[in-house]
């Protein structure tokens, strides 16, 4: 590795080459916050109940994204069918990336002499029940070690179809990675020789990290007093 | 006596007829059923979950044929408790309390990675205080220590080593008493916070981690002397579990398993975090991919942590009064403890300020301590090198007051995938063997 790759890598922690994307990446809003004190339906008089503030998360960047980020991205474009976007937010690059492409794209991430991510740390799942059309995300963090860079790929499937292929043929790690997100989000993964629960009992029913499932509980007596479950509770959202 | 036998009850499966077997002598059984069709002898056999020496609740599911193990699998989720779910409906800072507690041998690792991650999407990475990195990194060493040493105590009971085993958690105690000195609990600590640490290093804790670091200096050859060059020891171990780079690579291995490949992969000097970069160590390798290297890698890797301590310790002398908060009083937890006559609990001094000085004081501290603070949208993740390999928490928020998702990869959960590469065609004994040297820690694999 030159020494200009090390200090344009977004891991190192010098005072220079941090920068990331120039230029005004574009927003992206993902569901709106209300209020100010999370309560529904009852309680909050404080005159904030009608405060509506859309959620914005990072936008798509555009060339260049900076530093080594273009050099990853050219090398990584054949893979590409369909349309794929890149956002990098606090120095870290994302490719969101269609789940039709993601098994080239994960090869490509592996085999390519310029890429070298050769460990794959997991698949992360996430829900988001407001980005419709696009509910459940399978975010992947892929480490190349012989050029010390980090990539995240992240691909998003509708809930009414949550299905993406598996990743094991290229990154066999990803086998109980992907049985958990299985498991928590009901991510399905065509193509795992196995895709059975692996945290929770087999017979169980729901995927528990699901954004609408209960997180249960009960209501906890104290001194005369009665405390609702967490999830019940007057909280800030 | 093929019939209704209490011992060997049977069920009809798609593999055929299936004999549940729970006692009794073996030759009686085999003899039994010798007259019945199509029997054949492959014995499944369940090894755990309360086993002693499955570290925790890890059933192993064994399929062997005499004493060579066939296939194994495990079966992992016992210790599952729901911590990622939890955490979303409580504050980022209340997230120390429950991510302290997955892998429960290194706590501070879990922390580390966490509020690195909640630093990060708050962007205040460059504004945590000298001293709150080198507190981190002081105690995250002591914890490596402590961690390496209950892995090669309980690899050593495993085994039979019985010494070992009783050396190793005589001296993991003296590290508990550290944490209890500087962060008030032996384990279950929350103490590193995002934007610092929980509180000051209390008076004397430094004298306390030099005398430390002098009694293992002279207890740390012990392990040597007992170990390295022991025959039965060494017979045990050396050429199981065998797993070469490409091997750990596929299987997404890190840590001492991957260094004992030979291959010098650590975070600390690849991805320096907390300031790792301004100490002085080396990565320790080995080059014999089996569990000897890996026993070998971890005595190597506490004498680092030593040095690294010692150093880290140093840098405390010169840093005394330093802030170990961020200065932006928007996410700077407001009070410190302190010792009262009954324990360490709120700081009086505080409690002064906010309820006789202060209405501004009260009203920032009921708003920071009920509501907490917001953080930007978006994902970080940043991992750090535990004493089991990369750890890492991939952390989204969507600007909220609570961790929107919290995902913890733990090297644990990813490195127990090696064990059906690890012990198929080797023998039963050696199972143990080889899941001791990849040291899982069952609360980081099930969360």
């Amino acid at each position: 590795m030159s020494d200009e790759d090390k200090t344009t890598g977004p891991d190192q922690s010098g005072p220079e080459g941090k920068v990331p994307a120039t230029g005004d990446p574009e927003v992206k809003t993902v569901g709106t916050r209300t209020g100010m004190f999370g309560a529904r339906g009852t309680g909050d008089t404080s005159g904030f109940g009608g405060l509506v503030a859309p959620i914005v998360y990072p936008g798509a960047a555009e060339r260049p994204f900076g530093g080594w980020y273009d050099e990853v991205a050219d090398a990584l474009e054949p893979a590409f069918t369909a349309p794929w976007s890149v956002v990098v937010h606090r120095k870290e690059i994302t490719f969101h990336v269609r789940r039709e492409d993601l098994v080239a794209v994960m090869k490509l991430l592996r085999d390519d002499p310029q890429l070298r991510f050769e460990l794959c740390t997991g698949v992360s799942g996430v829900h988001y029940p407001d980005d419709t059309g696009a509910e459940l995300h399978a975010v992947y963090h892929l480490l190349s070690m012989t050029h010390n860079r980090r990539v995240r790929v992240e691909v998003s499937v509708p809930d009414s179809d949550p299905h993406l292929p598996s990743t094991i043929a290229t990154y066999p790690t990803n086998d109980w990675h992907e049985r958990e997100a299985y498991d928590m989000f009901g991510l399905i993964f065509d193509g795992h020789p196995g895709l059975t629960r692996i945290l929770m009992p087999d017979d169980w029913p729901g995927h528990p990290q699901r954004k609408d499932y209960p997180l249960g509980g009960i209501p906890v007596e104290y001194k005369g007093g009665t405390i609702p479950p967490p999830d019940e509770r007057r909280s800030y959202s | 006596m093929t019939t209704e036998d209490i011992y060997a009850g049977s069920t009809e499966t798609t593999d055929g007829k299936v004999f549940t077997v729970s006692g009794r002598d073996w030759d009686d059984i085999v003899e039994g059923l010798a007259g019945s069709d199509g029997v054949e002898e492959r014995v499944v056999v369940n090894m755990g979950p309360q086993h002693p020496s499955t570290h925790g609740v890890l059933r192993l599911i064994l399929e062997i044929d005499g004493e060579t193990v066939t296939e194994a699998r495990c079966g992992i989720g016992y210790l599952h408790t729901g911590i990622e779910k939890n955490m979303e409906f409580r504050s980022w800072v209340q997230g120390t309390t429950f991510v302290t507690r997955m892998d429960y041998l290194s706590p501070f690792f879990n922390e580390a990675t966490y509020c690195l991650g909640v630093e990060r999407l708050l962007d205040i990475e460059d504004d945590i205080p000298e001293k709150a990195n080198v507190m981190r990194v002081l105690l995250m060493e002591l914890n490596r220590l402590s961690s390496h040493l209950v892995c090669i105590a309980t690899g050593g009971m495993e085994i039979g080593a019985l010494t070992v085993m009783t050396i190793g958690f005589r001296e993991r105690e003296l590290v508990l008493d550290l944490f209890e000195l500087i962060t008030g609990l032996r384990m279950n600590h929350a103490f590193i916070r995002p934007g610092g640490v929980a509180q000051d290093l209390p008076v004397g804790a430094l004298d306390e981690i030099r005398a430390f670091i002098a009694l293992m200096k002279k207890r740390l050859p012990e392990y040597a002397a007992l170990c390295n060059a022991n025959p039965i020891f060494k017979g045990r171990l050396e050429g199981v579990g065998h797993l070469d780079l490409a091997g750990c690579l596929a299987l997404g291995m890190t840590g001492p398993v991957v260094r004992s490949t030979g291959y010098p992969w650590d975070l600390r000097k690849s991805e320096p975090y907390c300031g790792y970069e301004d100490y002085d160590f080396d990565v320790q390798t080995w080059d014999t991919s089996d569990s000897y290297g890996r026993f070998r890698v971890r005595l190597n890797e506490m004498w680092e942590s030593l040095r690294i301590i010692e150093q880290a310790a140093d840098r405390l002398a010169g840093l005394e009064g330093a802030p170990v908060m961020v200065a932006d009083k928007k996410v700077a937890w407001p009070s410190q403890l302190s010792i009262g006559s009954d324990g360490m609990g709120n700081s009086l001094d505080h409690i002064r300020h906010i309820m006789g000085e202060s209405m501004e004081g009260l009203i920032h501290h009921f708003k920071l301590v009920t509501e907490g603070f917001r953080v930007p949208p978006g994902q970080a993740y940043v991992p750090v090198e535990s004493p089991r390999g990369e750890l890492g928490a991939h952390v989204v928020s969507d600007g909220g007051t609570r961790p929107f998702r919290t995902h913890f990869r733990d090297p644990s959960f990813t490195n127990l995938q090696a064990t059906s590469v690890m012990s198929e065609g080797g023998q039963v004994a050696d199972v143990i063997v080889a899941i001791a040297s990849i040291d899982p820690v069952m609360g980081g694999v099930d969360r």
